[in-house]
């Protein structure tokens, strides 16, 4: 079992690596903000894994803390940091 | 390799297969709201399947109380966050991708 965990915990990896790809290229901010979100619930599936694999109790409370960062982000980004006068629509 | 080994790997790897399919929508999807739709939801499944999975390896209880707590904060700040971008996204007038 310990093999499937960690060889999802890479795979999960690859994926989030795929996703950065979204942040690069946005085109807008909100896009951006959906690869934080992206991490957050990847990173905390990732971290699950490694704890049951690796039998690291503490890295449970490190997912914990990624859940909420990831939130904290996103909230304050809409509620504080989203210019207003980005209209474009970036339906290609 | 115990039936609950089979189990836990079957969850597991669909989870994972969720996951992958959250992240090619993220890519592929044309604007906003479909992102967000791909990407909250099924990343949401993909953990709640790893996390079914994980509880079905471990021992104690404490444990799966504890991957159901996380689990139960990533949905309910995946779901606000999702639709705090949505909302914002339509005051802000981001127009939906048509056909």
């Amino acid at each position: 079992m310990q093999t499937l965990n960690i060889s999802l915990a890479l795979f999960l990896l690859l994926t989030l690596m795929a996703g950065v790809w979204r942040a690069l290229v946005g085109p807008t901010t909100a896009d951006r903000v959906l690869v934080i979100q992206l991490f957050g619930t990847t990173a905390v599936a990732i971290l699950l894994l490694l704890a049951e694999a690796f039998g690291h109790k503490a890295l449970r409370d490190v997912a914990l803390v990624f859940a909420l960062l990831a939130t904290v982000t996103a909230v304050a980004f809409v509620r504080r940091a989203w210019a207003s006068e980005e209209i474009e629509s970036d339906s290609k | 390799m115990t039936p609950s080994d089979y189990v836990s790997s079957a969850l597991l790897i669909l989870g994972a297969i969720f996951f992958l399919a959250g992240t090619v929508g993220l890519l592929r999807f044309p604007d906003v709201y479909t992102r967000l739709h791909a990407l909250t939801k099924t990343d949401n499944v993909g953990l709640s399947l790893i996390v079914a999975g994980l509880s079905v390896q471990t021992d104690s209880w404490l444990v799966v109380g504890k991957l159901v707590l996380i689990w139960l904060l990533v949905m309910l700040a995946g779901a606000s966050v999702a639709h705090l971008i949505a909302g914002g996204a339509m005051q802000r007038g981001m127009k939906v991708w048509k056909r």
